[in-house]
């Protein structure tokens, strides 16, 4: 016993003062990507050829889709004018497919979930979490959130145990076959209504796993989605913020 | 390459090593399953099984026998089909003499619709059909059932005998599995664990024409295990293309593989603690987890070291500001750590629930193939790192951690120590790393050709095997995640325990879902 207190002692409070403080990180960090594309050079298609998820779309104007995105480099080590970066910006979380498409500096943020939903379920958000194929890189900086610098809880968000204790589903991997069936019952089993949120790379787009005969290349081919948090896998950070602007607590 | 050195009929290879597909000896059926037994009989150990679709439209079947005193892996195939005058594909079964060999050949009859003959109870591995449409050994498949509803679990009856099904999802955020339990009471009599629902594909994707995105899925084979995996693809690329990686590339890769060692092992202890209801250390040991990880971080950009292991090196080196870094937080938590784990092991409450729990004898563990620190644990001295030493670990020792009792307690000693002498290693190599680049460019593969490579992941000894065709293309990759071996261990490990151990034994091991599914 007095081992424990004194170990307690010595830990000290450790809950991290985000979102009021953001917590600095690496300069090695990737995160969201810039696009520029006002310096390619016509008919350069050096960082889509470098591409390995296909992520990049050069046809028309350059653009990057970041939920195909694996945040791995290539594209720029490959373009010879810089016209794609990474930025320090952990924030990625987008509302609908269609916004995850970057073709200029900017990305429009996650909003608050619909006033109809948000009475219902935004004070306090159960989750259940059905992974379908990922890596389990998402499933573990997910679970981070519950250590104590994350404490998810204090924001009224929480994973449990049985879909009918849940609001909605938080999805990660690309689907395989094998547990189509799995995730199309858990989320029957959810009462009305329900919220679906996707999250990282596979999830998105299928990601590495994209094209694979095993797998469905996402869970937006299956369930409507609400929150797509990109990454490979999201830093925790990127993740609580998606979280916390579905539920109104950062705009 | 090593001359060979036994007399026998394989091909000697130590890690790392390629060599022609023709020099490989192709023996017929019978003694290709003679040869592997009689190197179970010479001390050896099972270390793949592996099937390939040959052009004739037979299978090439390939058994890796480690023998770990020696630090060689002896290789030897036999080709099922018509061609050599073998007209059906089946060869006497390794299993039912070894068990080492169950997963390996339940893998080869669902791929490629194999029989080995006598296999004690012939079942799907990962459920999806074979390669070409045709039959398992086991029937029609049809791809549209689900699982498991199809499958044929072992099953006990009488009185007080009762079932208890869990999963694919199950109360945690983790992977999906299924685990049918056959109790008496509280006591499990037999558990059967059914895995496949994370089966993606992945070793098809690793041949894939853009070399990054190979190296990205040996990443996300297992997520945790993002280093080990790439280590081993790479090393297996490296050996096919003759690349030299510089020293100080190794030196990196393997800081990257102590980090992420370290990572696992204090989470999973926390988890340990959790599963106990020791919460102060499921609390501390929880966030100190992430404090590794972001010190990988600091190195790739990536908590789980995405991208920093590339075909030729690293793509990141780590200059000596950041070194300095890095010692200087590691210096901070190595305290840190000990001291809350010298708290969770110094508690009556917590050994009490470990000691005697979910238990394996070194026999049992020698049976099955047993790897990593659960095969430590029993009192198996295996270890990639000392036995088939790869990069800076060819300079560099790390004592192997041993325990005797085979219990969850053991388990988590292993780890445990396995945390101190990590801690200590880097702490010794974070600062000295060999002048030099990071990355040599890649050059073309030898043609029809193998490599293997070997890699002591924080879960065990991971395996690529890696084949190119006459035109020198990278045409097959064979990955071995140590759950393969391993997941039989837990089954194991759970008979005549009560079934409220189950969280405990399960972390203990903490196998990998993805990893084995592929």
């Amino acid at each position: 016993m007095l081992d424990i207190i004194r170990t307690r002692m010595k830990q000290g409070h450790r809950t991290m003062a985000f979102p009021d403080q953001v917590p600095s990180l690496p300069e090695r960090f990737r995160g969201r990507p810039a696009v520029d594309a006002s310096k390619c050079i016509d008919g350069c298609r050096a960082c889509a050829d470098a591409c390995p998820t296909e992520a990049i779309d050069v046809t028309d104007n350059l653009s990057l889709d970041l939920g195909k995105c694996v945040f791995c480099t290539a594209c720029v080590e490959a373009c010879p004018e810089g016209a794609i970066a990474y930025t320090q910006d952990y924030r990625m979380a987008v509302n609908t497919r269609g916004q995850l498409v970057l073709d200029g500096p900017g990305l429009e943020l996650a909003q608050r979930m619909g006033d109809e939903l948000f009475r219902v379920l935004g004070r306090a958000l159960r989750l259940r979490e059905v992974c379908a194929g990922s890596c389990n890189g998402c499933d573990l900086d997910t679970n981070v959130l519950n250590t104590v610098g994350w404490d998810l809880s204090r924001f009224g968000i929480q994973f449990v145990a049985s879909p009918r204790h849940a609001d909605g589903l938080l999805v990660t991997g690309p689907v395989t076959k094998n547990m189509e069936h799995a995730l199309m019952e858990t989320y029957a089993a959810v009462p009305k209504p329900k919220i679906v949120i996707a999250l990282g790379a596979c999830a998105i787009s299928g990601g590495p796993y994209r094209g694979s005969h095993a797998v469905n290349d996402g869970a937006d081919r299956l369930l409507p989605i609400d929150l797509y948090i990109p990454g490979c896998p999201p830093h925790p950070l990127t993740i609580l913020d998606g979280l916390l602007r579905l539920v109104g607590r950062i705009k | 390459m090593a001359a060979a050195a036994y007399p026998s009929r394989g091909l000697v290879l130590r890690n790392g090593d390629d060599a022609s597909l023709s020099d490989l000896p192709v023996l017929k059926p019978e003694d290709f399953t003679a040869w592997v037994l009689d190197g179970r009989a010479r001390g050896g150990r099972l270390a793949q099984l592996f099937g390939r679709r040959a052009h004739d439209g037979g299978v090439t079947v390939y058994a890796f026998v480690a023998y770990d005193a020696d630090g060689v892996v002896e290789v030897s195939a036999t080709h099922l089909g018509a061609a050599h005058g073998f007209g059906r594909l089946e060869y006497p079964s390794i299993s039912e003499q070894w068990p080492a060999a169950q997963a390996f050949e339940r893998e080869l009859a669902e791929q490629y619709g194999v029989t080995p003959l006598g296999h004690p109870w012939l079942k799907p591995l990962r459920y999806h059909a074979t390669d070409t449409g045709a039959p398992a050994p086991w029937g029609p498949f049809d791809a549209n059932k689900v699982i498991p509803g199809d499958y044929p679990f072992y099953r006990v009856e009488g009185d007080e005998v009762h079932e208890v099904a869990v999963g694919p999802v199950h109360a945690g955020v983790i992977e999906p599995g299924h685990f049918r339990f056959q109790c008496h009471g509280e006591d499990v009599l037999h558990l059967e664990i059914m895995l496949g629902y994370q089966h993606r594909g992945a070793e098809k994707l690793l041949v894939h024409p853009n070399r990054t995105r190979g190296a990205i899925v040996a990443e996300t084979i297992a997520g945790d295990t993002s280093i080990g995996h790439a280590t081993a693809y790479c090393m297996a690329l490296e050996a096919l293309a003759g690349v030299a990686v510089s020293a100080r590339a190794h030196a990196i890769r393997g800081i990257a593989l102590e980090l992420e060692r370290l990572a696992n092992h204090v989470g999973d202890l926390g988890a340990l603690c959790n599963d106990v209801a020791f919460l102060p250390g499921a609390s501390y040991l929880g966030r100190l987890r992430g404090d590794f990880l972001n010190l990988t971080l600091e190195i790739c950009g990536n908590r789980f070291g995405r991208n920093l292991v590339r075909p030729g090196g690293t793509a990141f080196d780590i200059s000596p500001s950041l070194s300095d870094t890095l010692r200087k937080r590691l210096e901070a938590l190595q305290p840190e750590v000990l001291d809350v784990l010298d708290m969770m092991f110094s508690q009556s409450s917590v050994l009490a629930r470990f000691e005697g729990t979910g238990a394996l004898s070194e026999q049992q563990a020698d049976e099955i193939g047993l790897v990593g620190p659960a095969a430590r644990a029993c009192g198996c001295t295996r270890d990639v790192r000392q036995d088939f030493p790869f990069g800076m670990f060819q300079f560099s020792h790390i004592p192997v951690a041993n325990e005797t009792t085979g219990d969850v307690y053991a388990r988590a000693v292993v780890r445990w120590l396995e945390v101190q002498r990590s801690i200590e290693f880097l702490l010794e190599h974070m600062g000295t790393k060999p002048a030099g680049g990071t990355f040599a460019p890649m050059r073309t593969f030898r043609p029809n050709a193998l490599a293997i490579a070997m890699c002591e992941t924080w879960r065990g000894e991971a395996m690529h095997v890696a084949f190119t065709n006459a035109a020198g293309d990278l045409d097959f990759v064979k990955v071995k995640d140590p759950s393969i071996h391993n997941w039989f261990g837990l089954a194991l490990a759970m008979r005549g325990t009560p079934i409220s151990d189950f969280p405990l034994c399960n972390k203990s091991f903490n196998l990998s879902y993805a990893g084995h599914d592929l």
